[in-house]
């Protein structure tokens, strides 16, 4: 009797997860087919390089490619020194249970957690305004540096931290200063650290919205300077869904689009992390 | 390593002057957080003074144009759907990371993480298209109005389950294979492995990654935007249109002035407080499962 009952449960148990398993991948599955069902159709290189006409329901999405590209190249020429010089700072000179240090951290830690939508509203209140750079992409793009900061900055510092430490050991044995020890040795040895932490930056820079709506704003003109309102990709497909009637099927190849290059960065990602940790477990 | 910086390592000027700019890199960096939370109630501090923040829950609804800002449907839709999608996405994300563990084979394993990966990267606002064009009029359908919590949940749950299995699944990994050796060799059955060894002994990691998913579900705009409908109402049911206090930013940002933009504001300073309730609880938990390990 015992027995059978554990077999029932077993079984049980089996079917539960396998249950779970199917019933996750059959919306993802969805997803991604509808994405490709409705948008591969129309995409074409017209698509991407043409100027959207009709409030975006004809034409393509040339400008706000470019709009997307400044916005992000913007956050990451910003981003990047100050995680970098961060990182260094936290990983090199900084012990665990050290007081600044773990101050940096804890107020990093929270920063990844804050909405986006809050560094939104942060954004307007601080560039916009209080700056006076009003709706543009150099708004936007600052907005998204300080969003992708903590992020950058954990890859980075764990990077440094990966580097063996006989290296910084026998760099102070030739009596190699500190400075050129990191500028000389620990930098190259963790340039696919770095790589990674750029790329993913980028990644959450590109799929952000919320904090771009009130930022970056929505002209879907050609920009002609980094102080011209860009709309960003996610915001044009938000835009055609919600407030354009009949933009669905521009909305999708748009979305199709973003996935794609999102999806190609991640894969570029995890292929540089592989190919770095093989690297690493070489004998020397 | 900074034992030896002291003693070992030539000082010069220049190497003083790097260690400083590294310092006020990380001093503007971490002092970040400081300045969002300045602006924000530097922002709602017009009604903060002049009105109060009681008025905020005691107004009679939520009318702009006639200086009544109640929040407390934003608030409850947010409870709400955030909830929701936690109760959803908890079991399931926490089965999946079991399913990868024990279950599955080890290929299908493997491709199951890289999709729940994949997931994990498609932006917000594509989960929330998907949700406006195909799960909204199937809800619709059943049940109308269509736009409502319950499409909201189903978004979220999907949108925050990677952050739940993937952190499951990282701390099921960290378990010492002893303990699950020992199991079989005492010839536990699989699933009274998991109930009785696997669940317990890695539960602060499980409950990390809910904190961190419900952290996420309480500050995500676009999808719940999107699919919600954006009614100002007490849900009485789950078909109910809700809006959110993040949509609820969003939505009316764009034209508020005066008391209104800070009543929004005072919105998000209320997420903000909630999120870093909850990520602190992640991050104190966390701390104690390291501390644990290395005892």
């Amino acid at each position: 009797m015992r027995l059978l009952s554990k077999t029932i449960r077993e079984t049980g148990a089996t079917l539960l997860v396998w249950g779970t398993a199917t019933s996750i991948t059959i919306p993802f599955l969805w997803l991604i087919g509808d994405l490709l069902w409705h948008g591969w159709p129309q995409l074409s290189l017209n698509f991407v390089l043409a100027l959207p006409h009709n409030a975006g329901r004809e034409g393509g999405i040339g400008p706000i490619l470019v709009s997307t590209g400044l916005i992000v190249s913007v956050c990451m020429v910003v981003a990047l020194p100050i995680g970098l010089g961060t990182a260094l700072f936290l990983s090199e000179y900084t012990r665990n249970n050290h007081m600044y240090g773990r101050l940096i951290r804890g107020s990093l830690d929270v920063l990844a957690g804050v909405p986006s939508i809050v560094f939104g509203l942060f954004g307007n209140a601080f560039f916009c305004q209080t700056l006076g750079l009003g709706f543009s992409i150099l708004s936007g793009g600052l907005t998204l540096a300080c969003m992708v900061l903590p992020i950058l900055i954990r890859t980075v510092e764990e990077s440094f931290r990966a580097i063996s430490q006989d290296q910084r050991l026998s760099a102070a044995a030739l009596g190699i200063s500190k400075r050129a020890t990191i500028l000389l040795i620990l930098f190259p040895a963790a340039i696919p650290g770095l790589l990674v932490g750029c790329i993913l930056g980028l990644g959450r820079a590109m799929a952000e919205t919320a904090a771009l709506i009130f930022t970056s704003g929505y002209v879907d003109r050609m920009p002609e300077s980094l102080m011209d309102s860009g709309r960003a990709l996610s915001i044009h497909i938000y835009d055609l869904a919600m407030n354009v009637a009949g933009g669905n099927p521009n909305a999708y190849t748009t979305a199709l689009v973003l996935v794609g290059l999102l999806l190609t960065i991640n894969l570029f990602a995890s292929w540089i992390a592989d190919k770095w940790t093989t690297l690493n477990q070489l004998p020397t | 390593m900074t034992l030896f910086s002291n003693i070992i390592l030539s000082h010069s000027k220049i190497d003083f002057l790097f260690l400083w700019s590294l310092r006020a890199l990380a001093l503007s960096a971490g002092g970040l957080l400081l300045l969002v939370i300045v602006f924000l109630f530097h922002e709602s501090w017009p009604y903060l003074t002049q009105i109060g923040l009681a008025n905020v829950f005691t107004d009679h609804g939520w009318f702009p144009t006639e200086q009544s800002y109640q929040l407390t449907p934003m608030i409850s839709g947010t409870i709400l759907a955030a909830c929701g999608s936690i109760f959803l996405a908890a079991p399931l994300g926490i089965l999946s990371a079991l399913f990868c563990h024990f279950y599955a084979p080890p290929f299908l394993s493997y491709w199951y993480r890289r999709m729940i990966e994949l997931l994990a990267g498609i932006p917000s606002v594509v989960f929330g298209f998907w949700g406006l064009v195909v799960l909204v009029p199937v809800i619709a359908a059943w049940h109308p109005p269509g736009p409502s919590l319950l499409a909201g949940i189903l978004i979220l749950t999907l949108m925050i389950l990677p952050t739940i299995m993937l952190i499951a699944h990282a701390s099921i990994r960290q378990l010492p294979t002893i303990y699950i050796q020992s199991a079989t060799a005492l010839g536990l059955s699989q699933w009274a492995t998991i109930w009785h060894i696997v669940l317990p002994t890695s539960r602060i990691g499980l409950l990390t990654g809910i904190f961190l998913g419900l952290a996420r579900a309480l500050g995500e705009t676009m999808a719940i935007l999107m699919v919600c409908g954006n009614v100002v109402q007490h849900p009485s049911h789950i078909f109910d249109p809700i809006r959110t206090l993040t949509a609820n930013i969003a939505l009316e940002m764009a034209y508020a002035v005066d008391h209104h933009r800070s009543v929004l504001f005072i919105s998000g300073l209320l997420l903000m407080g909630l999120v870093i309730a909850f990520v602190s609880l992640a991050e104190i938990l966390r701390y104690k499962t390291t501390y644990a390990l290395t005892q």
